[in-house]
């Protein structure tokens, strides 16, 4: 089937079986391996995109199903000179990663949360219920939730003139 | 594993969508949330011939309330009723409560509670809701339009008496009464889990007595159950509840009524990790517990 998916603002026309899932779809046919496979029975939430805005399992939705929708990928957060998303600084920050393995899937829950309500990184429940969605098999969920509020924080999720410290490491996390 | 190759349809109208369905020589599934059939497809347990997606059918994400009646189309997500104002009065808190318990957020912004009755999972929240509240499921065909009350609709673990070539287009709860007082409760391992057992219950009182008691069970037989034996009981008794923080005695009418539940209404089935006599168990406490906390919405 012909579909045309639009991801990461760029397009993508596809000539997809309508089986393939969106995370296959994602990594064989427009290359972008950075969404990750893990269980795929919606459980692990390693595979999490957004889809018009909203934060889905690419395991559990059909490629097929998002023709001329928006979809957006772990690489769609860096900025367009490669600066990396406030998440992915408040990441690095708050140690929020050792294999890395589960990063794309969290970082990507998160974004679609704090564009939807930016008043989610003031309530340390909210953060918790949402770093609940996936499953993280090394790194511990604390450092996580710290990563998500601190970038809920500092970043122009919430008030740009909001302030705080200067995240610890500034670079470019390895993903 | 992956899903076997199938043909895809994505209908822009409800007359599109059955015509797809009226197909009955091929195995016809309707794609609505995904997030249990695309499961199922992956583990090639489900391996359709043609997957009609009613994702883009203009109005089915509808949520309208009237007469007395709250309308919930095929499209509408579990997310929605996350807010205690998306329907109105007792019912809308009840289901607040009971959403919450459906998976996580990914999840609960594509399923449908439509979907959730449609799959008939022996643990689904919704289904113990449709239960207790006499809901009344829309269902569609080539053939015309029929409705078919809770009651009658399930038929056992992942059976309803939908047809095959019917589309559920909504369903639909009667509204219960302002002071209607409504209590959700539920156990289960992790938070991915499916409920090990899960109680919704909705009481009403007149003069301080108990008129109307209904509980939905879930989890606890081979399929969505009402505990009949366990309303009886509680019918006439005085309302009470033992202050914040007390347990309930085991004379007391709730306590009475869990223990009923769990030995008359329920029949659970052997499952990993919680034998039936646990979920008895279980059911007993938890039955209490979500009575006692309708009871508090009525006295409040
Ligand atoms: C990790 C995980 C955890 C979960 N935990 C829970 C849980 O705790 N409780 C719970 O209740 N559910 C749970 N689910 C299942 C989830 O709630 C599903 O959304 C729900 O069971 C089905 O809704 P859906 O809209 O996704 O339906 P789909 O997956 O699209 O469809 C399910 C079935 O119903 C049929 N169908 C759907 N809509 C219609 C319609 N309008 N007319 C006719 N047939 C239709 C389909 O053909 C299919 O056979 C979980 C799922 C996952 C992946
Ligand atoms: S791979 Fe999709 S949730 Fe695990
Ligand atoms: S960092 Fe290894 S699984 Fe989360």
């Amino acid at each position: 089937m012909k579909i045309t998916l639009t991801v990461n603002g760029d397009d993508y026309p596809l000539d997809v079986e309508p089986r393939r899932i969106l995370a296959d779809v994602l990594r064989e046919d427009c290359r972008l391996t950075g969404t990750h496979l893990g269980c795929e029975h919606g459980v692990c939430g390693a595979c999490t995109v957004l889809v018009d805005g909203k934060a889905v399992r690419s395991c559990l939705m059909l490629a097929v199903q998002c023709d001329g929708r928006s979809v957006r990928t772990v690489e769609g957060l860096a900025g367009p000179d490669g600066e990396p998303h406030p998440l992915q600084r408040a990441f690095s920050a708050e140690h929020a990663l050792q294999c890395g393995f589960c990063t794309p899937g969290f970082l990507m829950v998160a974004a679609g949360a704090l564009e939807a309500d930016p008043t989610i990184g003031d309530d340390p429940e909210r953060v918790h219920g949402l770093v609940e969605s996936n499953i993280c098999r090394c790194t511990g969920y604390e450092p996580i939730r710290r990563a998500i509020m601190r970038a809920a924080a500092e970043s122009a999720f919430a008030d740009p003139s909001g302030g705080g410290e200067e995240p610890a490491a500034g670079g470019r996390p390895e993903f | 594993m992956k899903p076997a190759a199938f043909d895809y349809v994505a209908p822009r109208t409800v007359d599109e969508a059955l015509n797809a369905l009226g197909d009955t020589r091929r195995d016809v599934r309707v794609l609505a949330g995904g997030q249990s059939l695309i499961l199922e497809m992956h583990l090639q347990r489900i391996r359709p011939d043609l997957v009609v997606d009613i994702n883009r059918v203009a109005g089915l994400d509808r949520l309208s309330v009237n007469d007395g009646t709250v309308e919930i189309g095929a499209l509408v997500r579990h997310g929605v009723f996350e807010s205690p104002q998306a329907v109105p009065g007792p019912l809308g808190r009840l289901f607040a409560l009971a959403a919450v318990n459906i998976a996580h957020p990914p999840i609960r912004a594509c399923g449908t509670m439509v979907g959730s009755l449609a799959w008939a999972h022996p643990a689904s929240e919704w289904c113990a809701i449709a239960l207790a509240l006499d809901a009344a499921i829309e269902v569609r065909s080539t053939g015309g339009a029929r409705e078919i009350a809770a009651r009658d609709y399930f038929r056992g673990p992942f059976q309803t008496a939908r047809a095959r070539d019917e589309l559920i287009t909504s369903v639909r709860f009667p509204l219960p009464a302002d002071g209607t007082g409504v209590g959700f409760m539920e156990h289960r391992r992790t938070h991915f889990c499916f409920a090990q057992v899960a109680v919704a219950a909705a009481l009403s009182a007149q003069d301080g007595l108990i008129s109307d008691a209904r509980i939905g069970l879930v989890n606890c037989a081979d399929r969505p159950i009402r505990a009949h034996a366990a309303e009886q009981v509680l019918i006439g008794r005085e309302i009470t509840v033992p202050a914040v923080g007390n347990r309930l005695p085991g004379g007391h009418p709730f306590a009475r009524a869990g223990r009923i539940a769990a030995d008359q209404d329920a029949a659970p089935l052997a499952e990993p990790y919680a034998d039936p006599e646990y979920r008895r168990q279980v059911i007993a406490v938890l039955v209490g517990r979500t009575l006692r906390q309708a009871a508090e919405g009525v006295l409040q």
